[in-house]
């Protein structure tokens, strides 16, 4: 399942990150992550459970702040940024949470149309319903509308948080651990959608995962995340061509056995 | 191997001494404080999120109605008909219903909703904003683009803030319902009479006192639930905590400001 040709354009950056640093009391998550990602590229991190990966990603979108060093998205740096840019930002990148953090006092419909209303004024009803059901479709899950999220399975759910971000047309995607948890048929669609999201939507998009099968059939570009910093990046082949002993057991697991 | 030995003997776990207590209880003061503020700065702000205060007014209303209900009637029915014996020591049984109104519309009514909603409506939001702050729906809110505190406790502490105000009228009235029920079984009293001389001793200063009582008391249960939940730390365990840390703060600040206000209009007396 290799990766077709994706239309990425390497003259244009939306996310740098220099020297970027974040401890949590002594405990040292980043230390010093240098990171580029070029417009329409799917950038795919790998490491380790706790090595920090959902760290960088809430500090890419405000929810965490860096220690030291520079992050720039999208031309924002968010050094020095303010609450209201923030939130402006915060509009034009989507964030696919680890547990999908859907709403669950709020049916699926409701949970499509939170963010809608309340970052486009103005916006009429049929717009909504169109936008709402559009996503739904892209994600093929237009049937469960009216659902709560406690009645959906773990895919659906992943499926319907993806949808949630994809309503405000982001240009930035964000997905932690897209398909952790899910069978090996629901995985494939999730990468597919990623796929399809990629291409429809004109994303760029950094993917989280511990799954090599959906690193090799999303990612443009492997960054391998050791010891707070991207020690491997490069394309899966480059990042896999190596002895090391943090990196190997990641190959033989998922190919291996 | 060797790392998992390192340490043969665990150190002995000590409580965080006094020092570091009283400065932390000084840092969730001034939080709290922000907090307030906060609320303060968004909630009269457009766009208002009407829907959702009414929603939210609806469920405060709803989790506590019956118990109130149930406690207002109990204690006016009770109060009265302990009252009496005393009263009769002086041959002074006519004075009942003043008695009993000026106990239930001056403190009883508003210190018996708020005990109540801090129970029910206090833990029900410290553990639904708990829940949603370790499930990262707050995260979610606020990467979208959207303002959760405003959504989630603007909409929360305007709506404990009129609602209980409501509540607590409503409590006076059934309580005294309960009042009039015991003094009509036993003196026969006519339901016109018990009425007239249940507001006559009544003055303006006590209805405007019980009304800032409860206000008051309302936005306490809000703010102190909201805290609780909007900052749980992460974990299901945290969930409970702020729950119960609701309930016994909120408690707490209630009969610290009853003590306040009844100072107070003392004073206007
Ligand atoms: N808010 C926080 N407060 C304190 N420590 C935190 C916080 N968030 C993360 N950490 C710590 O930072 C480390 C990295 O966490 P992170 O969630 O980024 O791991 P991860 O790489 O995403 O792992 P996984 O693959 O299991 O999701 C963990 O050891 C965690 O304990
Ligand atoms: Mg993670």
């Amino acid at each position: 399942m290799e990766k077709g040709k994706a239309n990425i354009d390497y003259q244009n950056k939306v996310i740098t990150i220099r020297g970027l640093e974040k401890s949590f009391g002594d405990f040292e998550v980043l230390r010093g992550i240098d990171l580029d990602l070029y417009q329409g590229e799917n950038l795919v991190v790998l490491g380790r459970s706790g090595t920090g990966k959902s760290v960088l990603i809430k500090i890419i979108s405000g929810l965490l702040k860096a220690d030291k060093g520079e992050v720039n998205v999208l031309g924002c740096n968010l050094n020095t940024i303010t609450e209201k840019e923030l939130q402006e930002l915060r509009v034009r990148i989507g964030f696919s949470f680890q547990n999908s953090a859907l709403y669950d006092s709020m049916t699926v419909r409701k949970n499509l149309e939170f963010p809608l209303v309340r970052n486009q004024k103005g916006i009429t009803r049929t717009e909504i319903n169109t936008s709402v059901e559009r996503v739904l479709d892209a994600v093929g899950l237009l049937h469960t509308i009216n659902q709560m999220p406690s009645e959906l399975s773990g895919g659906q759910r992943k499926r319907i948080g993806i949808a949630r971000t994809l309503i405000l047309n982001p240009e930035i995607m964000l997905y932690d651990e897209p398909t952790a948890g899910l069978d090996p048929i629901t995985c494939i669609e999730i990468n597919d959608l990623i796929n399809e999201v990629q291409q429809n939507f004109h994303t760029s998009s950094i993917i989280i995962t511990h799954d090599l099968t959906c690193a090799k059939s999303t990612g443009d570009r492997i960054a391998m995340l050791l010891d707070g910093q991207f020690q491997r990046v490069g394309s899966f082949d480059e990042v896999f061509s190596t002895n090391d002993d943090r990196v190997k057991p990641f190959f033989e697991y998922n190919f291996i056995q | 191997m060797s790392t998992i030995n390192k340490s043969p003997v665990p150190a002995a776990k000590k409580g965080p001494s006094f020092k570091t207590r009283l400065s932390n209880a000084f840092v969730t003061l001034y939080n709290i404080n922000n907090f307030i503020l906060r609320f303060f700065r968004q909630a009269f702000v457009p766009p208002f999120e009407f829907k959702e205060v009414m929603r939210q007014c609806y469920e405060t209303g709803v989790r506590s109605f019956t118990l109130i209900t149930f406690t207002g009637f109990i204690t006016g029915l009770i109060f009265t008909k302990q009252s009496r014996p005393s009263l009769a020591n002086f041959g002074a049984q006519s004075w009942l219903p003043s008695l009993v109104s000026i106990a239930i519309m001056r403190a009883l009514a508003p210190l018996i909703t708020a005990l109540i909603a801090a129970g029910k409506v206090g833990s029900s939001i410290g553990a639904e904003l708990g829940s949603m702050r370790v499930t990262e729906q707050i995260d979610a809110m606020e990467v979208s683009g959207t303002k959760p505190f405003k959504f989630l406790v603007c909409t929360r502490v305007l709506a404990t803030t009129l609602t209980i105000p409501i509540l607590a009228t409503y409590t006076g009235f059934i309580a005294l319902l309960g009042g009039y029920l015991n003094v009509s079984v036993n003196e026969g009293t006519s339901y016109t009479t018990f009425m007239e001389q249940v507001f006559e001793p009544l003055t303006f200063v006590d209805f405007v006192a019980s009304l800032a009582k409860a206000i008051v008391f309302g936005f306490t249960i809000g703010i102190v639930g909201c805290y609780q939940g909007y900052y749980s730390t992460k974990g299901t365990e945290g969930v409970g905590k702020a729950a119960n840390g609701a309930v016994v703060t909120a408690m707490f600040l209630v009969f610290v400001e009853e003590i306040l206000i009844v100072q107070i209009a003392g004073w206007f007396r």
